[in-house]
């Protein structure tokens, strides 16, 4: 472990301390044009990419505003390196990856680099940190990564000049620039810089730091947060006090579709504290002196609100799924022979898989702080999104997006899209509406009954099996629902809050039958299973060997917002794919890690699927064991594998666990896991992400599930919707990281997670011959699925 | 409202409050203290947990009211990013967590277990930790930095 990067948080202070510190810092772009001297680069202004325009500056050149924020990164006249990023810390570690990824390029100490994240006055837009994309967007030949190698080349040339030294006889150590031969002739980065003002393109030219080179990368330094988040320092967003500020509560409608009909202000007038009731349209919040007087008084206030929408049977919702119309249908790839195929095939083997819609859950309910003041707003968010939000927060404060900052301030772990843009609106309404700050937290409840939903799924699918025993063809039809996303940059309404107050949803554009597949083949949504060759219009895209394919989708419309949530309809597909791809095995009578490698063709999932299996001592045989008993506790292996949106980490799961066959009960006992997402900036943080998402796959595979009665959701808190706690059984975790240094860098965090349920599941198809095709995997399912045993 | 009186991380104060406020409000909000925090209300997660005569409780559920007086010790009552207690160090050490949030709830009631049995089975151990919550699941991390904690106090 080597030592840790420096703090973040800079960025997000609007405190009036914060805020001086951050001028003496020389802060925004802004303020290094007008200090005392600086070398900034910038990307995709005016100029040609590939080409480096390094000149002195007397003022900001023409059509480069001194505030545009397409800066990324400026070292100073003291040496020291400010970077700004459009990538966020969400807690899993991409900060201080990108203080290394800097710092390496840079060639100085991390201490030395202050990385700037998530403003919208100050930071580049780089949408949304989202997808397991932080890594491909930052860390390969553009952006951030591109910013720092173009400052380097930059200084070197200068410092060539200045020393008379030619370029390839110069050597860099921890911003110092010296002559090979005659290491006390130098110049530091500081010096470089003087009182000059550089502003540079970025060069798409400039050569990185190859790994094979790497000192600060591909180390585990320890994260920057950790000594302050462990010592109770950190300032998370639920810890923002601004000057003056009051405390929010919404009041959400007690059942799904349910309008205001109306509020009486006076059930509440009295209070200590009471401030406002702010009404606009569905949307209900209180404003109090103090956060318990908020949550008294939203309590207390006496709203009347019209019956809501009758909801479908929650029993039955699979069924009602597969019917449910109008749809909108997709095809990811079609041969148009798949019906033939089958028809022709020695063997056919189906199944029916099911997902419920599952919860982000995050453990701290959702919180923001939002200061309107007239036609200024200034939001302090956790969401992912800062400048799309920036947009929608305008739209719902009917103000001009030039006047509203959002600040990016850690919240509780998202996993996606959870409450923390919905609550921004909420902060934003209630402070308009008094004129002051306001601080809102949701309550449980308002944070689970009205998240965006992971999707659920039924998933209907056929293989074709030919006399050899490979897989002919394969028809894979599913149907999920949807209501709203991430509000995106247009759509308020696509969140609870946006839609009270007055705003659609994105629309459903309803669609049959679905056209022919266009362009390159893409699985975005892990639709395609690995095993399909995937060709679409004559190119073939897939991981796998299978030729005669059909992947076709229908998307309805959801009664619950829906969302992002890690691993969006990629872990749901890949349980239904591994599933049956494991079906087909026991069938067959093979191995199931055999049954897929003679069905893969990708290399690099090939070799992640060998090294997971070697790692876990994997012996050949067909499933499920011999020698079952129909009693007692039974043990067993699975094992899963996939490309993480078809083109965003390889990986691979076996799973061991203990089924009690009395009780229904599983225990997972051991957990092998393996990821190649390229080259690896972090190995500990790498590690940390893959052992927490696939413990939090576990944790959706056994026990979670969104539950609604006719008229409202019941799963609202963690008796009704259960997650593994901290004492849980733990198994025995091991993590296999295949490093390539020669490749580009893919996401991590949302790989080996996708893997959990189908993993587990068929880990308990070995254990005692019994398939369960529904997450989660209750002692209920499960005993179900023992006593339908042949 | 009423002034109550509380020593919390070794300093005495008074704050005017209704009594049935919970203490994690007046702690985080009155107080400004950064450690406890809202996860549920419901006494569910952990998250608001702090040591009282050295024992974890949830103070969302406990009303200000009925701790006049007593020492409370918050998770920044412990140690500071420079001078660590030894069981956020063995934290740091094992990088163990993610988005922090849980922290008061893991460290503390593992601290309170510990320090009035170091020798505690994992068994134990688990069943202290079966009503704290970490939803980015770096479990494996925290028993381990827990374990590590233990040794050091058993020597």
């Amino acid at each position: 472990m080597k030592k840790r990067s420096p703090v973040p948080g800079n960025a997000s202070a609007l405190t009036p301390e914060a805020l001086a510190a951050l001028k003496r810092n020389g802060f925004s772009r802004r303020d290094f044009l007008k200090g005392a001297g600086a070398l900034i680069v910038t990307f995709s202004v005016a100029g040609t990419p590939g080409i480096l325009t390094s000149r002195l500056l007397a003022a900001p050149r023409p059509g480069v505003p001194g505030d545009q924020l397409d800066s990324w990164i400026a070292i100073g006249v003291d040496g020291a390196v400010t970077a700004y990023t459009g990538k966020c810390e969400l807690g899993q570690g991409i900060y201080t990856a990108q203080v290394q990824l800097i710092a390496e390029e840079l060639v100085v100490p991390i201490d030395r680099v202050n990385l700037i994240q998530c403003d919208t006055a100050l930071t580049p837009d780089q949408g949304t940190t989202s997808g397991s994309m932080s890594h491909p967007t930052n860390f390969n030949s553009t952006n951030l990564a591109q910013a720092a190698a173009t400052a380097r080349e930059a200084l070197v040339r200068l410092a060539a000049k200045r020393l008379g030294v030619a370029i390839e006889k110069l050597q860099i150590e921890d911003g110092l620039i010296s002559a090979l031969t005659d290491p006390s002739r130098s110049v530091s980065y500081g010096e470089l810089v003087g009182g000059r003002k550089f502003d540079l393109a970025l060069n798409l030219a400039a050569k990185r730091i190859q790994p094979n080179d790497w000192r600060v990368l591909g180390t585990s330094v320890h994260r920057a947060e950790i000594p302050d988040l462990v010592t109770g320092r950190f300032e998370f967003v639920h810890n923002l006090r601004v000057p003056g500020m009051l405390h929010g509560k919404v009041v959400r409608p007690p059942t799904v579709g349910a309008r205001l009909v109306g509020v009486d202000e006076r059930s509440v007038r009295d209070h200590p504290g009471f401030v406002k009731v702010v009404v606009k349209k569905d949307f209900v919040g209180v404003v109090a002196e103090k956060p318990w007087q908020a949550i008294q008084v939203a309590d207390k206030l006496a709203c009347t609100w019209s019956s809501g929408v009758e909801l479908p049977e929650h029993n039955n919702y699979y069924e009602h799924l597969r019917h449910q119309k109008p749809t909108r249908d997709t095809f990811v790839v079609n041969s148009n022979d798949v019906p033939e195929t089958l028809a022709k095939a020695s063997k056919v083997v189906s199944a029916t898989y099911r997902h419920p819609y599952q919860m982000h859950g995050s453990l701290g309910s959702s919180c923001a702080v939002a200061d309107v003041q007239g036609s200024k707003a200034t939001i302090w968010s956790a969401s992912q999104a800062v400048n799309p939000l920036k947009k929608t927060a305008a739209m719902i404060l009917g103000l001009s997006p030039n006047e509203v900052r959002v600040i990016f301030k850690m919240g509780s772990g998202c996993y996606g899209v959870n409450g923390a843009d919905t609550v921004s609106y909420d902060a934003a309404l209630l402070s308009q509406a008094v004129g002051r700050p306001v601080r809102v937290q949701l309550s449980r409840k308002d944070e689970m009954a009205w998240e965006n939903y992971g999707y659920a799924f039924i998933i209907d699918q056929k293989m074709g099996i030919d006399e050899k025993g490979r897989i002919v063809a394969w028809d894979y039809e599913a149907w999920y629902p949807s209501l709203g996303a991430r509000p995106g940059r247009e759509h308020p309404g696509n969140v609870v809050t946006g839609f009270l107050a007055g705003f659609k949803p994105q629309a459903f554009v309803p669609r049959t039958p679905a056209p022919a597949p266009k362009g390159k083949f893409g699985n975005n949504r892990n639709s395609a299973p690995s095993y399909l060759a995937g060709c679409v219009n004559g190119h073939c895209g897939g991981t796998g060997r299978i030729k005669s394919e059909r992947v076709l989708a229908h998307n309805v419309e959801s009664r619950f917002f829906t969302g992002p949530l890690r691993s969006p309809s990629r872990l749901q597909n890949t349980f239904a794919h591994e599933g049956l791809m494991d079906e087909a095995a026991a069938q067959l009578g093979v191995d199931p890690v055999a049954f897929r490698l003679e069905h893969l063709s990708d290399p690099r999932l090939i070799a992640v699927v060998k090294a997971v299996a070697e790692k876990a001592k994997w012996e050949p045989r067909p499933i499920p064991r011999k020698g079952l008993s129909k009693q007692g506790v039974a043990t067993g292996r699975g094992f899963a594998c996939v490309l993480y949106k078809g083109s965003n980490g390889y990986c691979a799961l076996a799973a061991m666990v203990d089924v009690d066959q009395d009780t229904g009960t599983i225990v997972v006992k051991k957990l092998v896991s393996g990821i190649d997402c390229g080259p690896i900036s972090n190995p500990d943080g790498l590690r940390n992400q893959i052992e927490g998402g696939t413990l939090q796959g576990m944790s959706r595979a056994l026990l979670e599930e969104v539950t609604w009665d006719d008229e409202k959701v019941t799963s609202v808190d963690w008796r009704t919707y259960p997650s593994l706690m901290l004492g849980f059984e733990m198994p025995e975790m091991v993590t296999v990281l295949v490093n390539r240094p020669d490749v580009d860098a893919m996401g991590a965090g949302e790989s080996t997670i996708t893997l959990a349920a189908a993993a587990i599941g068929n880990a308990v198809f070995d254990a005692t011959g019994a398939r369960i095709r529904e997450v989660p995997f209750t002692p209920e399912r499960v005993k179900a699925a023992l006593a339908n045993r042949t | 409202m009423s002034d109550i009186n509380l020593k919390v991380n070794g300093h005495s104060q008074t704050v005017d409050v209704d009594p049935s406020t919970p203490l994690l409000h007046v702690l985080s909000d009155d107080l400004e203290l950064r450690g406890p925090k809202f996860g549920c209300g419901l006494a569910q997660c952990g998250s608001c947990t702090v040591l009282t005569g050295g024992r974890a409780i949830r103070s969302c559920v406990t009303p200000v009211g009925t701790v006049k007086g007593a020492e409370i010790t918050t998770l920044e009552g412990l140690g500071t990013p420079e001078n660590p207690h030894p069981i956020q160090q063995a934290f740091i050490d094992e990088q163990a967590t993610q988005c922090g949030f849980c922290l008061s709830g893991v460290i503390l009631t593992a601290k309170a277990l510990l320090d009035e049995n170091p020798k505690a089975s994992d068994a134990q151990i688990r069943q202290a930790l079966s009503t704290v919550l970490c939803r980015c699941f770096a479990n494996a991390r925290m028993l381990r930095a827990i374990k590590r904690y233990s040794k050091e106090l058993s020597g």
